[in-house]
């Protein structure tokens, strides 16, 4: 604890400091590349869908000495022509997984299954999906989506500020998309619980950009009264105030979906334990990183363009060595951001954040 | 630093005692209930589910309305309850039209519960007009593998000479060698398929449309996924149908008699035919008129047009001939039942038609062993990852990590505490989906106590004495866990009403547990907190206690002359 606790308090202080914001433009390129690559991934690619989004059968068979050749026997032997994909999980058990089929030639292979392997057609686990459920369960998965983008905005306008939504909402977009990127260049199976885990993932990423934008605008209030430092110095300094929080909260929530994913795989193979973490798994990293380096730099971006703030900016500036350098231009304040963050820990960066703590 | 003296949340006792208070009454409300067991879920115990889509059938006036759907939950629990097995389910999920009916029956009774929900069960008794063999190409002779199928008959029960028939394999296409056996010579194999082309036939009955032959002509029964039935057709219109077990096609008149049309119905052993099981209807008035015109109608007419066929969700089970006109109001239903189908279709028949037809959009049939194995990794994953956050917890924030501890404890049992009582009150079930929404939810719950440490350990790298930085600290984190909390439950309400099926337990265990991180932080954490910082190891900044203002990189510290303290900042 002492290490990172001495870290941590360097960080709060300022004494180390990250520069997020001021590189802003390499981590817009670098996630721009991320997405450029999941579309592309999507599109030629696309994703591996489940029976339950293009319809269709599973069956498994928990039978001591089931082998894959004997279930496609067994299948075969039912003259259903059908796309079939069998794979064993463990020693035990075999899984086979067919196209759109009816429900009497659903119990055909059931029964098919049942006499090849001398078991119980009951005790049989099947899945039987019609080809219009995938189509139901995505539209219901989109709407939730938009409504979830809506009243996400409103209440974080609400309980924050309209540009800290908007910003938060493109981190989380950024996430979705990645992630989705990641689920099609991988081939990951895409089911239900995956897409439940996607729509999970908006919540968790939002709750880190929260812990983080709090920060900022703690830091940031009350600062166009003064000229000690820009919003993007404020808010770079919120994020390295945060920066042991937020990978402790990360760290934190990814220990028990790890958990899931590392028993769900292993003992139960495919199902909704091992596509839900798994999906949870992925997100929370690109979650993790868009809260600091997306959400918390479009808001500084959003926020330079104020007139108050670019005002701000030049007073700052002028107050600095590089006065020269600021004309209010974004571009000039970007530059300003990153000389003056390259001075590491100057005494005037601790003052002002001692002040406004007093202050309230 | 001012305010920090005079906070309102300094009264951990009275906090902890709404704890408690909480606590006595949900348990007391479990004890009361009688609730001494989680409601495990099927995909956990093992059984069958069954989600019903409703659907919009082409020509029917039947709109998918709200009320149709209530209608169908009703006669379709019905049909659930004749099973007789206990805890079965039916429920709606969504909202107004478009919602889901969710049929789950435990324990091992698989197929037959698909059978009998999905099925509309729309009876109707239609004239054959044209009947012909069940293949695409009309041929011209009758060949011998398709033998003639239709086995039934449809008799006034007290009037046995109406009785005719001959027992068919039930299972289609496999042309058992059952030659007809009929009793009455005179009356012959009734539908023997000579599949004389309707083109071709000598009297076509004039409601017989070409199009209606060109459809007919294209109708391959052979083919399963032309015998699926599943009703939605216009009464009032001829119709072009398969027999259920795909031994014979045929055109039908409007219908005569309609499944509304029967008082009752019932299963019984035919003791003068073959013994066979089959279904003994009755009808009202307006059915007993309806059929004996029928009869009385088709009685002298010209093999098949003799015939009237028992359509079953548009598809024929059987197709008797009439020999006699029946207007003693009752019919029997044959066709080779098991005693299970025969009581399975009058219970079907008892409760009415749905008004509705449904796909069955998925269709879940898990075994116990499964059910217990999936049991068995949730809890293990359950049992690891809470395992590895409290020794995170303990290992960062060494003697706040025991806060975290205690903390997650309760969190667990007040979730315990409300998995029992919301089980008996809203019939709440845990899916495997919702233990990986608790086990998920430990480290949401986990990460606000991180929040407000973080926060306490900020106010003592100000230099806060550590009393007020709770305080102070603590004004700053609930507004930070209060917001986070509310995304989190926005998330899950959200994920609930648009989850299809078992997803939705991993939403509203989610929501419940969110709630309950809410609950335990104010009342739990926070108070807890503020009584250990009057403790010495606590208070005094022991090393171990994760509050040492040393450690930390406290500016000031209570032990430090502010002099030191003061030439710190100005080193930096």
């Amino acid at each position: 604890m002492s290490r990172s606790g001495t870290l941590g308090s360097k960080l709060y202080r300022g004494e180390i400091s990250i520069d997020f914001i001021g590189k802003r433009r390499r981590w817009y390129a670098f996630s721009g590349a991320l997405i450029v690559i999941s579309a592309i991934a999507l599109s030629f690619q696309g994703l591996h869908l489940g029976i339950e989004f293009k319809g269709g059968a599973s069956f498994s068979v928990k039978q001591a000495g089931v082998t894959v050749a004997a279930a496609q026997e067994a299948i075969a032997s039912t003259g259903i022509k059908t796309e079939v994909i069998t794979q064993t999980i463990g020693t035990d058990k075999v899984q086979v997984q067919t196209g759109v089929i009816t429900t009497a030639e659903s119990q055909m292979i059931q029964d098919a299954l049942a006499a090849k392997f001398n078991v119980n057609s009951n005790s049989i686990d099947t899945q039987l999906v019609g080809p219009s459920w995938g189509a139901d369960i995505t539209h219901k998965a989109l709407y939730g989506l938009f409504a979830f983008l809506f009243v996400v905005v409103l209440f974080l306008s609400l309980a924050f500020e309209p540009k800290m939504a908007i910003a938060a909402i493109i981190a989380v977009v950024h996430d979705l998309l990645i992630t989705v990127g990641i689920y099609a260049l991988v081939g990951f199976d895409v089911t239900p619980a995956t897409v439940i885990g996607f729509l999970t993932i908006l919540g968790y990423s939002l709750y880190d950009t929260v812990v983080v934008f709090d920060k900022v605008r703690e830091n940031t209030r009350g600062l166009t009264g003064g000229s000690r430092m820009t919003y993007s110095q404020a808010a770079n300094h919120a994020i390295n105030q945060t920066l042991v929080r937020s990978m402790n909260t990360s760290l934190i929530a990814l220990l028990p979906v790890a958990s899931i994913l590392f028993v769900g795989a292993g003992l139960l193979g495919a199902g909704t334990l091992k596509d839900l973490s798994l999906a949870l798994f992925v997100g929370l990293a690109t979650g993790t990183y868009s809260s600091i380096f997306v959400a918390t730099p479009i808001l500084a971006s959003l926020h330079e363009r104020e007139p108050a703030m670019q005002a701000l900016s030049r007073r700052v500036a002028s107050k600095g060595n590089q006065g020269t350098k600021a004309n209010g231009e974004t571009d000039a304040v970007l530059v300003e951001t990153k000389a003056r963050s390259s001075q590491t820990s100057s005494a005037p960066r601790n003052q002002p954040k001692r002040k406004n703590k007093k202050k309230r | 630093m001012a305010r920090a003296n005079t906070p309102t949340s300094s009264r951990p006792g009275r906090s902890l005692l709404v704890l408690l208070a909480i606590f006595v009454i949900l348990g007391a409300t479990a004890v009361i209930q009688g609730a001494s067991s989680v409601k495990l879920g099927l995909d956990l115990r093992g059984g069958t589910s069954v989600t019903l889509q409703p659907r919009i059938v082409a020509g029917q006036k039947g709109k998918v309305t709200s009320a149709a759907i209530d209608q169908a939950v009703a006669i379709i629990r019905q049909r659930v309850n004749s099973l007789g097995v206990a805890e079965s389910e039916v429920t709606a999920t969504g909202s107004g039209t478009n919602r889901q009916i969710v049929i789950s029956v435990p324990g091992d009774t698989g197929r037959r519960i698909v059978q009998l929900v999905g099925q509309t069960a729309e009876l109707r008794f239609r004239q054959v007009l044209v009947e012909g063999a069940p293949g695409l190409a009309p041929a011209p002779s009758a060949s011998p593998s398709p033998s003639p199928s239709t086995s039934a008959s449809v008799s006034a029960t007290p009037t046995p000479t109406a009785k005719k028939g001959k027992s068919a394999p039930h299972a289609a296409g496999t042309a058992s060698p059952s030659p007809s056996t009929s009793p009455n010579p005179t009356v012959g194999p009734s539908v023997s398929p000579t599949a004389t082309p309707p083109t071709t036939a000598t009297s076509l009955p004039a409601d017989v449309t070409p199009a209606m032959v060109a459809k007919y002509n294209a109708l391959d029964c052979t083919k399963l996924i032309n015998r699926q039935g599943g009703g939605g057709d216009d009464p009032n219109l001829p119709l072009v149908s398969c027999d259920r077990n795909g031994t014979a096609k045929y055109i039908l008149s409007k219908a005569e008699v309609l499944g509304s049309e029967i008082k009752s119905a019932s299963a019984v052993l035919d003791q003068t035919g073959g013994g066979g099981w089959m279904v003994l209807l009755n009808f009202n008035g307006a059915g007993t008129t309806a059929f004996a015109n029928v009869t009385s109608r088709v009685v002298g007419l010209a093999a098949p047009q003799n015939q009237v066929a028992i359509v079953l969700d548009g598809l024929v089970v059987s197709a008797p001939r009439i020999i006699s006109a029946i207007t003693a109001g009752s019919a029997q239903i044959t066709g080779n039942f098991t005693q299970t189908d025969s009581s399975d279709l009058a219970n079907v028949l008892k409760y009415g038609a749905l008004p509705l037809a449904f796909d069955s959009g998925e269709v879940q049939q898990i075994s116990p062993t499964l059910g217990a194995d999936q049991l068995h990794a949730g809890l293990l994953a359950g049992a690891i990852g809470l395992f590895l956050v409290l020794l995170y917890s303990l290992l960062y924030y060494r003697g706040l990590g025991l806060v975290s501890v205690g903390s997650l404890a309760i969190a667990g049992g007040l979730t315990y505490l409300f998995t029992l009582v919301l089980g008996k009150t809203i019939g709440f079930t845990l899916t495997l989906a919702g233990i990986a929404g608790l086990i998920v939810s430990i480290g949401i719950t986990a990460d606000s106590f991180i929040v407000f440490f973080e926060r306490l350990r900020d106010e003592v790298r100000e230099g806060k004495t550590l009393r007020s930085a709770v305080e102070t600290g603590w004004v700053r984190a609930r507004h930070t866990i209060i917001v986070a909390d509310a995304v989190s439950l926005i998330a899950s309400v959200l994920l609930y009403f648009f989850a299809v099926g078992g997803v939705r337990g991993f939403a509203f265990t989610l929501g419940l547990t969110t709630m309950i991180d809410l609950l335990i932080v104010f009342t739990f954490t926070k108070p807890l907190v503020t009584l250990l910082v009057r403790t010495k190891f606590y208070g005094g900044g022991h090393p171990l206690s994760g509050l040492s203002p040393d450690r930390l990189g406290a500016k000031t510290s209570m032990v430090r002359a502010p002099s030191t303290a003061q030439s710190s900042v100005q080193e930096a």
